[in-house]
């Protein structure tokens, strides 16, 4: 239902629209609801507005909330949403199918693709298996080997970014994720087909690059990318994580997606209805579906060689030493 | 759990400011592993290693670099590339004042020597970080002058010696120094294409993004006893399993037992170890 998140979880700054649309429920709920039209039209017509307007000045801590709400769209959710024949492929080959990455083939429009995203979970179950979206090395090297697979048959690749960041424990330094991460970054950058990016939620560090070095790189209006979350942020240089100085970091780190496409760290931005994509998971996946599609089109044209060499440039010339030029 | 923090350079507080194992002054010190009271001089001598129990003492990268090149050979570039702040970052202190004292302490513009020696008579591109800047954390600057190294090497057909030492990010320029990853990364790639000689030495610490990018993708990847070598900070996964971390986690000798580092060596075999497999490789 379009901007009418139903759910029970209600984000703070919400609490105003979620008041009017308790009220226009209740007001519907009525056997006479028909001779409130008016009444309701107004109250529509408020809420709209309202959302409107607290969306347009949404604070960078806001938008991480935003970006973690639980109704959110995942990859999943986006997979069921733009593809057609969606046939998922497990495995890395070496040591086992890390859920936190979803890997398949698809079709999204015109075009037949290699799909890669981060899956954070749904159920309370998935969510464990998926360590809410912190993947191991597995899920980055089954990333890798299939989007090798995928330049073998000269197919697009799409991926969605989704973690907080790469899952940090014993097993996964044992099996290697700093080495998982950095081989993937190597290996992106001369993959010969069209990579396209879509931060669809969380952003967060290395664990999100590793699937993250595309030709066209864009981002979901309310999500966040950046070096650290802002919690960790703030209990390193703050030295406390708490809501004023998570508040603070999450400003200070310019992780939202205006904010990214501004220091030229990103191509795009990418709208999403109103209100945020957990209002309307399927008017979302439309918007994202144009972008990808339109994106990858343009991206065909280029020769492998010239693709590779545009992307290699995109980021070599990312960075800011004194005296480079101001945006 | 849904707000697992990345390892950053300053995971741990003694890598706030001035790290504590920093070399302490006087003519007598401490070792840091076996509480050994050591003649300064006599320690100097034998490469910051602990004669009595091998402990390896943090080095700067100006000892670095004298410790690996042949004498005299060193010829540096980048020298006067310096940070911006292009955040204006202002956590507890300002980005800026933070960066004047770090230059201030350690007479480096920022956290990376780089530039074109011998090691023992093979010439080579090197690029020395520096943990005693900043954590050794990597942002624009790092991020450019490794990867203007990798190009010198490429154009040059030298083989390539980075020796990491680094916390991780640099906060302080979030997204610009995420980027620093893929872009030393994709360097690598096409170093690799054309038959590059890459070696990476990991000294203690090496962790977080140097550790997920370059400092990982080495062909030859070697490292001192003992460094910490990891993605994650210890702290970072003790919060998060709620485990004791097993003796010896992330250390270089776990690394190679578990695969990921050729070969442990100490810093006194550590330039006859270059030269040869400089050799090996023909370069
Ligand atoms: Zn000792």
């Amino acid at each position: 239902m379009a901007n009418g998140y139903t759910g029970s979880y209600t984000l703070a700054f919400e609490q105003p629209v979620t008041d009017l649309e308790e009220q226009i429920k209740r007001l519907t709920a009525r056997d006479d609801a028909e001779s409130y039209s008016d009444e309701l039209t107004s109250l529509r017509s408020s809420r709209d507005s309202l959302l409107a307007k607290l969306y347009t000045d949404l604070n960078p801590w806001d938008t991480v909330r935003v970006a973690r709400h639980p109704a959110r769209p995942q990859t999943s959710d986006y997979i069921a949403a733009m593809c057609r024949d969606f046939r998922e492929l497990h495995g890395d080959r070496h040591f086992g199918d890390d859920p936190a990455i979803i890997t398949g083939l698809g079709r999204i429009g015109p075009h037949k693709v290699m799909i890669v995203g981060h899956q954070k979970g749904k159920s309370t179950q998935e969510k464990i298996a998926c360590h809410f979206g912190c993947a191991h090395p597995e899920g980055y090297r089954k990333a890798l080997l299939k989007m090798k697979l995928a330049e073998k048959f000269n197919l697009p690749i799409v991926t969605f970014i989704d973690t907080p960041g790469a899952y940090p424990g014993i097993k996964a330094e044992e099996r290697g994720q700093a080495e998982a991460i950095a081989v993937n970054l190597r290996e992106m950058a001369r993959i010969k087909t069209p990579i396209v990016s879509v931060v669809i939620g969380e952003g967060g560090s290395g664990g999100a690059l590793g699937i993250g070095v595309a030709d066209r790189v864009g981002m979901l209006e309310y999500s966040w990318y950046s070096v650290i979350s802002p919690e960790g942020c703030a209990a390193i240089l703050w030295k406390a994580a708490n809501e004023e100085t998570n508040r603070a970091a999450a400003e200070g780190l310019a992780l939202t997606a205006r904010d990214n496409m501004k220091n030229g760290l990103i191509d795009e931005v990418i709208k999403e209805p109103l209100g945020g994509a957990h209002r309307d998971a399927h008017g979302a996946a439309e918007l994202l579906q144009r972008w990808v599609v339109e994106r990858l089109r343009e991206l065909k044209r280029f020769k492998p060689q010239t693709l590779v060499e545009r992307r290699y440039q995109k980021f070599r010339t990312i960075g800011k030493i004194e005296g480079s030029p101001a945006n | 759990m849904t707000n697992v923090p990345t390892r950053s350079w300053a995971d741990t507080p003694e890598l706030v400011g001035r790290p504590k194992k920093a070399i302490p002054e006087g003519l007598w010190i401490r070792c840091p592993e076996c509480a050994a009271i050591l003649f300064r001089r006599s320690v100097e001598n034998n490469l910051w290693v602990c004669p009595d129990c091998q402990y390896h003492f943090r080095i700067n990268a100006v000892q670095r670099v004298k410790q690996l090149c042949d004498p005299g050979s060193f010829e540096p570039f980048n020298e006067d590339m310096k940070p911006a702040d292009p955040l204006n970052f202002v956590d507890l202190k300002p980005y800026k004042d933070r960066i004047k004292a770090a230059q201030k302490s350690t007479g480096q513009n920022d956290g990376v020597h780089t530039g074109t020696g011998f090691i023992k008579g093979r010439k080579a591109v090197l690029a020395v970080m520096d943990f005693f800047f900043l954590g050794g954390s990597m942002g624009s600057v790092i991020g450019e002058k490794i990867t203007q190294a990798i190009e010198v090497a490429a154009d040059g057909d030298l083989p390539l010696v980075i020796v990491s030492a680094s916390g991780g990010a640099r906060m302080m320029e979030s997204g610009f120094s995420l980027m620093q990853m893929a872009k030393t990364s994709a360097a690598l790639a096409r170093f690799d294409d054309m038959g590059g000689l890459f070696i990476s030495v990991l000294t203690d610490p090496t962790t977080g993004g140097v550790t997920a990018s370059f400092a990982m993708l080495g062909d030859v990847i070697l490292a001192e006893p003992k460094a910490l070598i990891g993605f994650a900070g210890p702290r970072v996964i003790q919060q998060t399993i709620r485990q004791e971390l097993p003796e010896g986690f992330q250390r270089a000798e776990f690394l190679r037992d578990c695969g990921f580092v050729d070969r442990v060596v100490p810093r006194s075999d550590l330039r006859s170890e270059i030269g040869s497999i400089i050799d090996y490789a023909g370069k």
